[in-house]
């Protein structure tokens, strides 16, 4: 248990989440990653529920930005805009207190709790069977924080209603940004002939998606075509921890080995059947999210329902924005997914995230992957401009 | 008047002695503390339980849940409760089809059957009317007759067949004809009622607190089983049936083969779900309320009709008992539901014999061997149908039963999932997965994965997983829903039809509770650590792995360090036995 509160306490920092995480798990006694004065109080959260980890911590910048923002903003709960937030999580509760009580009250109901006092912000998060829930959950609220802000923002730009508050916490937010990521690295080059290879390509692959931060690190999932088999990361797995979580599944369907594959395995196998594929790369970078989610399209019947309904073809340049959900629903993203990438460099799913493909390896779609990132950041901060001049000229 | 919602507030009390029926009005308070399901009628076995399982005065239980007959997904379940003849626990099983929706609906929350009939009888339940019949001329009759005399087809019958009439441990009740309550010797508890069949049928509507409310958690609920390869993915049950983890549990080296003396099944590539699905081009179908449909019929392949076996039934049927043919494993499926036995014991007390017979092969006698259980035929059937544990003792093989506290294992080698092997020992109905089903985190990855071969963090996941689970079976839902869905969703489901501002941690609280009385009313009965453990082989021989998968045998001492820990979590003595500190806690006085 002492690892695995390590391992995640590292992980969090690792992937820029949190710089000081106090991660625990329990057994018959509490084990902490380090000591701190805070363990006391928590230590009455974690009596107070059935949970085998918690983790507490200040998140690191630009979330701590963002977030502080948020919570004066909705100061009750923030609803996350984007899919796949709102699938697992719902919504994101938020107290003012920073008291086991006030936490229990909030983790008796939700995976979540951010707690605003007057000059602390931290975000509690536990899971039942390990640390890695209870860091899932603390990086999908940072992720969902990210692209509601920024998301919020473009429309309040245009609705001409940011506040003083909201263009502070703006512009800091888009100082501490990292830089945009540049090169793609040189990643192993194929025709891939072997089992051997794919995987390795594979591990490869998702290490340097998690490492350019093109995926908060558990909700992307990438596959390789060899021959009639289709080898995809299992359901939640850690895109940079591959290793032993690859699932082959044949194309024809004849083994349900695959049942642990990712839900997007019945997308993927489309796509294969469709195109000349050999790889496929899926990420959740975040401009790609919240440019997926902006639209101006007035009086839309299917405004509130745009991530399954949207029925107009949009698109950032030369790729589209397609509805879809997780999964293989009636509008899962299994049925929208493959006609509209079919002779396209990538994908993006309405408030969800970017597929791309290759015909060889996997340098194309992580090339691609990374080209769309950037050109959806240069686009985000194109339409701030304009929205700006817009205002300027009113 | 009741003014509870989701809850009818009332219970039937049915006396088989005298013909008399009774109507109980259960204080709210009961309702709160026990949920309904699996909780409530653990409440009203605890008083009685340590009768002797054919004592008249057993009640035999048959309840629903607060969310039965509503929308939340799922909730179309019931558990029957008594005594088990098979172990001396408390025998509980999960059943499906339509009979707690239509016993909802018929204004009841539960039944209790209590008494002895004279002659073979049956319970007709039509709204408030309740029939007591002669059944004689049913007498012996398999449960496929039972439904086809009752084929209105609106109603939902349950029914035992000649098995738990014959006195074997481990009879099922068959329910709907393609659901089993299968395991503990349900359908003997019937018989000792001279019970044949119940009908239900009722029309009335559920009453629900915030119809909005409870649409909305149902919404949320349906995204997570959408987003769930397990459930709805190309390879899940939806698609394929619990057969879909045949082949998992193939590829993970943990298929019980050859009563569990390896772990891997050299033909389970062509045994699979897929091979079903090409040889009966099976159609979905699901218990009532569920758009899951888990369950499978087969269209073609000379078997219209027939139920397709659930995982267990074709790992067990296969090999467990060396069968390499599928057909084979349909007939026997279908023969153990018309006889009205419980596959995964039939296939273990099979695969029991055969260990102590040398290995023999058994394919060309199966359907033979499966018939002399199921009638008591000779004495060979009779040794069997006492169940592989008494078999094994009385041949002086006890460790060739595989077994925890007398119920067959399930397929799931424990020595290839650690928590599994503390889920099985410490199960209140003896040797089950499905109590804390780690299979979701150590196999499924859900919600995370584990570790499969620690035992690091495991007494507490297992203790967590068997009170939310004792939620699941109390509400009632199914636990299937739970590999995407949590009791946070469930939570507001719940409230949303009962009003009460209960959070998932009220409902987890619940879930201790009646857990825990489950371990009050076997520890009185003399059950303690001696009996919370496993068969010796899983600590002496390994499985079948190879280099890169090596399976090994569990380490005894980091079991028993595991259990001991389970023991200081769950607030249980040394001896495994509740506290008095713990009861009072707990409010179980
Ligand atoms: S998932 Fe299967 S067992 Fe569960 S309620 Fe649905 S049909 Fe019944
Ligand atoms: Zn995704």
């Amino acid at each position: 248990m002492k690892e695995l509160a390590e391992k995640y306490a590292r992980r969090l920092i690792i992937a820029g989440l949190a710089e000081a995480p106090l991660v625990c798990g329990l057994e018959d006694e509490i084990v902490w990653n380090r000591e701190d004065d805070r363990c006391a109080m928590l230590a009455q959260v974690i009596a107070g529920m059935h949970c085998n980890a918690l983790i507490c911590a200040e998140p690191a910048e630009p979330y701590r930005t963002i977030l502080s923002f948020l919570v004066r903003k909705y100061p009750i709960a923030i609803t996350p805009g984007d899919c796949e937030t709102r699938t697992f999580l719902h919504d994101l509760p938020v107290s003012s207190i920073f008291s086991a009580e006030a936490i229990l009250a909030h983790l008796h109901r939700r995976k979540s709790v951010t707690v605003a006092e007057a000059k602390s912000l931290q975000i509690v998060t536990f899971g039942t069977v390990s640390p890695e829930q209870a860091f899932v959950t603390f990086s999908s609220v940072c992720f969902s924080a990210f692209v509601l802000f920024f998301a919020d923002y473009l429309a309040d730009l245009r609705a001409s209603r940011v506040t003083a508050e909201e263009q502070a916490a703006f512009a800091r937010a888009v100082s501490l940004l990292n830089p945009p990521p540049a090169e793609p690295p040189e990643l192993l080059r194929g025709p891939f002939t072997s089992e051997n290879q794919v995987i390795a390509a594979m591990i490869e692959a998702g290490l340097y998606t998690v490492g350019f931060r093109l995926v908060d690190s558990y909700f992307g999932n990438i596959s390789c075509r060899l021959d009639d088999t289709v080898y995809i990361s299992q359901t939640g797995s850690s895109l940079d921890e591959l290793a032993g979580c690859i699932d082959p599944c044949p194309l024809d369907g004849s083994s349900c080995a695959g049942i642990t594959a990712s839900s997007e395995l019945v997308a993927h196998n489309e796509i294969y059947l469709r195109k000349a594929s050999r790889t496929i790369l899926h990420g959740h970078p975040p401009f790609a999210v919240i440019l997926s989610m902006d639209c101006d399209v007035a009086d839309c019947p299917n405004r509130g329902q745009c991530h399954v309904r949207c029925s107009l073809a949009r698109f950032i340049r030369d790729v589209p924005i397609i509805p879809g959900e997780v999964g293989t629903g009636p509008t899962g993203l299994c049925h929208t997914l493959p006609p509209a990438i079919t002779n396209r460099r990538g994908a993006i799913v309405w408030g969800h995230g970017l597929f791309t493909t290759g015909t060889t390896d996997f340098n194309e779609p992580f090339s691609n992957l990374l080209d769309i990132e950037n050109m959806c950041r240069q686009e985000y901060f194109a339409r701030i401009r304009a929205a700006t001049d817009q205002k300027n000229k009113n | 008047m009741n003014k509870m919602t989701g809850w009818t507030g009332r219970v039937l009390h049915i006396d088989l002695t005298s013909g008399e029926t009774t109507v109980l009005a259960p204080p709210e308070e009961l309702y709160l503390r026990f949920i309904g399901g699996r909780g409530l009628a653990g409440s009203f076995l605890r008083p009685q339980v340590k009768l002797p399982w054919d004592h008249p005065d057993m009640p035999l239980l048959l309840f629903t849940g607060p969310l039965v007959g509503t929308a939340a997904p799922t909730s179309g379940r019931s558990t029957v409760m008594s005594r088990s003849p098979l172990t001396g626990t408390i025998a509980d099983s999960s059943v499906g089809g339509r009979l707690g929706f239509q016993l909802k609906r018929a204004g009841w929350d539960g039944i209790i059957i209590t008494g002895k009939a004279q002659t073979p009888s049956g319970i007709e339940i039509e709204e408030e009317r309740i029939r007591i019949t002669n059944a004689s001329h049913l007498s012996g009759k398999t449960t496929s007759a039972i439904f086809n005399a009752f084929a209105d087809g609106r109603r939902s019958v349950a029914a035992i067949g000649p098995a738990a009439e014959n006195g074997v441990a481990f009879s099922a009740l068959m329910v709907d004809r393609h659901h089993a309550a299968g395991r503990t010797g349900i359908g003997l508890c019937f018989a000792a009622k001279n019970l044949k069949y119940l009908t239900v049928a009722g029309s009335g509507k559920v009453r629900v607190h915030d119809r909005q409310a409870l649409l909305a958690a149902r919404e949320d609920i349906l995204r997570l089983t959408a987003a769930s390869p397990v459930l709805m993915g190309r390879h899940g049950f939806s698609c394929f049936g619990t057969g879909s983890l045949y082949d998992l549990m193939d590829s993970r080296r943990m298929m019980p083969t050859d009563n569990f003396q390896r772990t891997r099944f050299e033909q389970a590539g062509e045994m699979n779900a897929h091979a079903y699905r090409e040889a009966y081009q099976p159609e979905k179908y699901g218990c009532m309320g569920c758009h899951i449909r888990c369950k499978k019929i087969a269209r073609s392949g000379g078997a219209r009709g027939v139920s397709m076996p659930e995982f267990e039934t074709m790992s067990h049927f296969t090999a467990l008992i060396g069968n390499i043919d599928l057909h084979l494993v349909l007939t026997a499926n279908a023969l153990c539901n018309d006889l009205g036995l419980d596959t995964i014991s039939t296939a273990a007390a099979l695969a029991c014999y055969r260990e102590l017979a040398g290995d023999i092969d058994l394919t060309p006698c199966l359907l033979d061997l499966v018939t002399r259980i199921g009638t008591a035929a000779d004495d060979l059937g009779r040794a069997l149908g006492r169940g592989a544990q008494d078999f094994a003792r009385a041949r002086q093989h006890e460790e060739s039963a595989m077994v925890v506290k007398g119920l067959e294992l399930p397929a799931y080698d424990p020595r290839g999932a650690y928590g599994m092997s503390l889920a099985y020992a410490l199960s209140t109905r003896g040797g089950c997965h499905l109590r804390a089903y780690p299979v979701s985190h150590e196999i499924l990855r859900k919600p995370v994965a584990t570790d499969r071969f620690t035992y690091s963090g495991k007494a507490r996941i297992i203790k967590i997983a068997e009170d939310q689970n004792a939620v699941v079976d109390s509400l009632s839902a199914c636990k299937f829903i739970f590999f995407a869905a949590g009791l946070e969703e469930y939570a507001r489901a719940y409230a949303a039809v009962t009003g009460l501002a209960a959070t998932a941690e009220d409902l987890q609280n619940a879930g201790e509770r009646i857990y825990y009385q489950e371990r009050i009313m076997n520890a009185g009965n003399g059950f303690t650590a001696m009996d919370d453990d496993l068969p010796q082989r899983f600590f002496t021989e390994a499985g079948s792995g190879d280099e890169s998968l090596p399976i090994k045998p569990l380490d005894r001492e980091a079991f028993l360090a595991a259990r001991a820990k389970y023991y200081r979590i769950r607030g249980l003595d040394e001896q495994g036995r509740p506290t008095p500190e713990k009861i009072t806690e707990l409010g179980l006085r």
